[in-house]
């Protein structure tokens, strides 16, 4: 029998991190210890609990790091529902990568690079980020803009803590929606504070977050002269294939799961608005 | 090329049937569909199959995987089988077409091994279209009726059928009847352009397609006609599960009650809940998933292959839709010059 | 009667008393009529058109376009009107928004392309208006059947089913928001089409989420794509409602001496 795609393989969930009142972070590893599939940072993979269903998810650690795959989730769906209420240990199924990815070894070589998140969307990002990290010389400047509703919904924030904000390569802006206890950094929405860093347009933008946020910092990146070419987002869809057969993400005559996730603006200037 | 009597036309049948199943158009209680040789049954010459052929490839509801789930232990049985050799006698020029747009999806990289499979085992014996009916259009998406594709093409001639292999497997196939019929002067069939007047005066074979292509989403997309076309629109999805080049699907889990079969089935992006996600649904009205589903077949899908169209004038909307809204329709409307 | 009727509402909409019309559209090849709504006397003029071929229960597609605020005229046939006043009972449409025009109806029409030939619409040949049949003449042929030739018979009809929803959107009695087979936490919403669950459920359960609201406007027989039809289990119902209930079997008319749905009732043919 010949390969099918739409058959998984098992994934081993061996760790479980509590990332905000409802984002978890899953590490998966094959039942061999092993990390199931190499990957370039912004692809996705399909996973699935047998029984209640299968979804996408983007991958968040990145390709370098060589012993498992990682997943942070938001819980909003039976899907997802589930996957937060399992303990280590759980097997799933995992299939991928699916996707074209952020173009690391292409476009961004060598580029100043702006990060802008918001929430869940820091997700796809965090595997470009420390991809970054730890290919440093290879890029230029990287400025990472993310922003959540409070301190608590910023996912990852110990990483953040510990590895981003005392890494010197790195600048990291983080902001919260409103004013909180215990918190005495900047507060204001994602685009404003955009507007407000002033950031040079000569940067190329990767950019994630809930649609209302895309739609207020494209406005305020375009107005700062940020060419469409030049921002890069990832989509999200309904997916069911991963491989472009199903027409779940058809958008157009592009299928966000096999053409995409990785759009620039102008790319997606050219399909019918969708999204 | 070979011929036959149509006397002996059973007798092929039942050699066909002998070695691998045959399934042909049979009408029965005012339908015709595509149904395995019993003997005594008589292939439909006219009308098209009620459903389309894409159900042999493509059925509306397959088993892709058995799983299991115990407490932390997944398991993930692998239950594919190589599809048996069959036969699909009698298929019309513009289904045989729809094969190519279904390969066009199913057979690119990854390829799909459930529809691979079957493709593989499948011989097409095509028929060429002696009596289109009035619903039919085929020549203007640029098919030829009186010179279908497929593995082998049948033409009806008088009290004769001739038989012709397009393919090297229908050349192997024919090969094996060859004391059943008769060899045949390429020419024989005299009538080629007769059933090519037949179908150029038609009804709808004028519909007009060179306004549509790859190139006119801009053109179509936001035009105030998508709201006068749906207005009427149901929803039921009837029209992409008897076009022969829908291939939209689902896939889902069902507990069986000795583990989980997940399945695949026929899904329309008429559904309300096709493009449903957690957090919204980028298509909320009718108005937008009808527009889908004709934008995909006259623009979309000819922008990423070639200009080829997703639709073959089969005319199953025209006679399946219980609102009649049908693809000439919406192409009349939108193609029409004011 | 078209041009009486095209020039009736068109004096409506020139008066501002609606602003716009039901009706039904002329398609391409003469019998493919579609409903639509018409805007002005023009498009009327142009598109509007009643004819044998003009089988389409109108009265749903209010419930959309009610909510679309203005006012409506709306062409009802006999076997329409019931359908219109279960919306309106059931508050499913505004009667304020809604201008009524009664049309006649000689039967409708669907046309077989390959047998070349109009066919009367199922739900016609028994029709109580036309009087040609007794209403439940069909419910009574199956009723005579024995229990296995009438479950042979609806395996032979439900077997076809494609589980397209055209019967369910045609209904004027299944006006839920969203539909128990479309929610996946219903646990029955199932798109795969497992024979067992068509031929077993679906329309079963149907018939009975309508019984006492089914208006019997036939719309489920026309629209099927596979020609099952499913009037007569709303038929079956009806007729043991009208048995056990009287005429008037609406929920609004229970009273305490009601029967029991447990309770047998007599019809049918048992084992």
């Amino acid at each position: 029998m010949r390969e099918e795609a739409l058959i998984p393989h098992i994934g081993v969930v061996t760790e479980i991190r509590q990332d905000t009142p409802d984002v978890k972070t899953f590490r998966v590893v094959t039942p061999e210890g092993e990390k199931p599939f190499t990957h370039i940072p912004g692809q996705c993979a399909m996973l699935s609990v047998p029984g209640i269903g299968e979804a996408m998810f983007s991958i968040t650690s990145s390709p370098t790091v060589a012993a498992y795959l990682e997943f942070s989730i938001k819980k909003c769906g039976c899907v997802t529902d589930w996957l937060h209420q399992m303990e280590p240990g759980q097997q799933i199924t995992i299939r991928g990568p699916y996707g074209n990815g952020f173009p690391v070894e292409g476009d961004l070589l060598g580029k100043d690079l702006l990060f802008i998140a918001g929430g869940i969307g820091l997700a796809p990002l965090r595997s470009v980020i420390n991809y970054v990290r730890a290919n440093r010389q290879r890029y230029g400047s990287v400025r990472i803009v993310y922003g959540s509703r409070s301190k608590d919904d910023l996912v990852d924030y110990r990483e953040i803590l510990e590895e981003w904000q005392t890494d010197e390569s790195l600048e990291v802006y983080l902001t919260v929606d409103r004013e909180q206890p215990e918190w005495d950094g900047h507060v204001g929405f994602v685009p404003s504070y955009v507007t407000e860093l002033q950031p040079d347009p000569s940067q190329t933008v990767l950019m994630c977050g809930p649609p209302v946020m895309i739609k207020f910092t494209l406005a305020a990146l375009k107005e700062l002269g940020f060419a469409d070419t030049r921002i890069y987002t990832t989509m999200e869809l309904r997916m069911k294939c991963g491989v472009g057969k199903c027409g779940r993400c058809n958008i157009g005559s592009k299928y966000v799961c096999k053409d995409g996730p990785v759009f620039t603006f102008d790319q997606l200037g050219e399909l019918p608005d969708e999204y | 090329m070979r011929k036959l009597s149509l006397v002996s036309l059973p007798l092929l049948f039942a050699a066909i049937d002998e070695r691998m199943p045959l399934y042909l158009p049979v009408r029965s209680d005012g339908r015709v569909e595509f149904t395995r040789w019993m003997g005594g049954q008589d292939i439909a010459f006219t009308g098209n199959t009620d459903r389309s052929a894409k159900d042999f490839f493509f059925p509306q509801s397959e088993e892709l995987m058995r799983l299991r789930r115990e407490g932390k232990r997944v398991e993930v049985l692998d239950t594919r089988r190589e599809a048996e050799d069959f036969v699909l006698f009698g298929v019309r020029p513009c289904d045989v077409k729809s094969f190519d747009i279904l390969d066009s999806v199913f057979l690119a990289g990854p390829v799909d091994s459930y529809y691979a499979t079957r493709r593989e085992h499948g011989v097409v014996v095509s028929l060429a279209c002696h009596l289109p009916s009035s619903t039919c259009f085929c020549s203007a998406f640029g098919i030829d009726a009186a010179d279908p594709a497929g593995d082998v093409a049948a033409w009806l001639a008088g009290d004769t059928l001739y038989l012709r292999a397009n393919t090297e497997k229908g050349e192997r196939w024919l090969a094996a009847y060859d004391t059943l019929t008769e060899p045949s002067d390429e020419n024989a069939i005299a009538d080629l352009q007769q059933i090519r007047d037949k179908v150029s005066a038609l009804p709808l074979a004028k519909l007009n397609t060179a306004v549509f292509g790859g190139d006119k989403l801009a053109t179509f997309f936001d035009l105030p006609d998508w709201e006068s076309l749906s207005v009427a629109c149901l929803g039921c999805g009837t029209c992409t599960f008897v076009c022969p080049t829908c291939q939209c699907y689902d896939i889902v889990d069902f507990y069986t009650g000795h583990g989980i079969q997940r399945l695949r089935c026929w899904d329309s992006c008429m559904y309300s809940d096709f493009t449903k996600m957690a957090h919204g649904n980028p298509r909320t009205t009718q108005r937008e998933r009808f527009r889908q589903r004709f934008m995909h077949k006259l623009v979309y899908y000819p922008a990423e292959h070639e200009g080829v169209f997703g639709c073959v004038g089969c005319g199953r909307c025209l006679r399946k839709c219980p609102q009649a809204l049908h693809i000439a329709k919406v192409m009349r409307t939108l193609g029409k010059e004011d | 009667m078209q041009n009486e009727m095209i020039a009736n509402v068109s004096a409506l909409l020139a008066d501002g008393k609606v602003d716009r019309v039901l009706g039904w559209k002329r398609g391409e090849l003469g019998w493919d009529v579609s409903p639509a709504v018409f805007h002005t006397p023009r498009e009327l003029q142009q598109e509007f058109v009643y004819d044998r071929y003009c089988g389409a229960n109108l009265s749903k597609y209010l419930v959309a376009e009610c909510r679309k605020g203005g006012r409506l005229a709306i062409f009802l046939k006999p076997c329409d009107r019931p359908a219109f006043e279960l919306l309106v009972k059931e508050h499913r449409i505004s009667r304020e928004m809604c201008h009524v025009l009664e049309v006649p109806c000689s039967g409708s029409y669907s046309y077989d392309p390959e047998a070349e030939e109009d066919r009367l619409d199922i739900r016609c040949a028994a029709c109580e208006h036309a009087d040609a049949h007794p209403l439940h003449k069909q419910v009574e042929d199956i009723e005579a059947m024995t229990p296995a030739e009438r479950f042979a018979f609806w395996q032979g009809e439900l077997s076809r089913c494609i589980r397209c929803n055209a019967c369910r959107n045609a209904c004027p009695a299944c006006t839920c928001e969203s539909c128990v087979f479309d929610n996946p936490a219903s646990g029955v919403a199932q798109k795969a089409a497992t024979n067992s669950f068509e031929e077993n459920l679906f329309h079963i359960i149907r018939a009975f989420h309508v019984a006492g609201r089914c208006v019997d406007c036939g719309e489920c027989s026309r629209v099927c794509p596979q020609h099952i039809p499913l009037h007569l289990l709303n038929r079956k119902l009806i007729k043991e409602l009208r048995n056990a209930y009287g005429e008037d079997a609406s929920l609004t008319a229970f009273c305490e001496t009601d029967p029991e749905p447990s309770d047998v009732i007599g019809g049918g043919n048992r084992a």
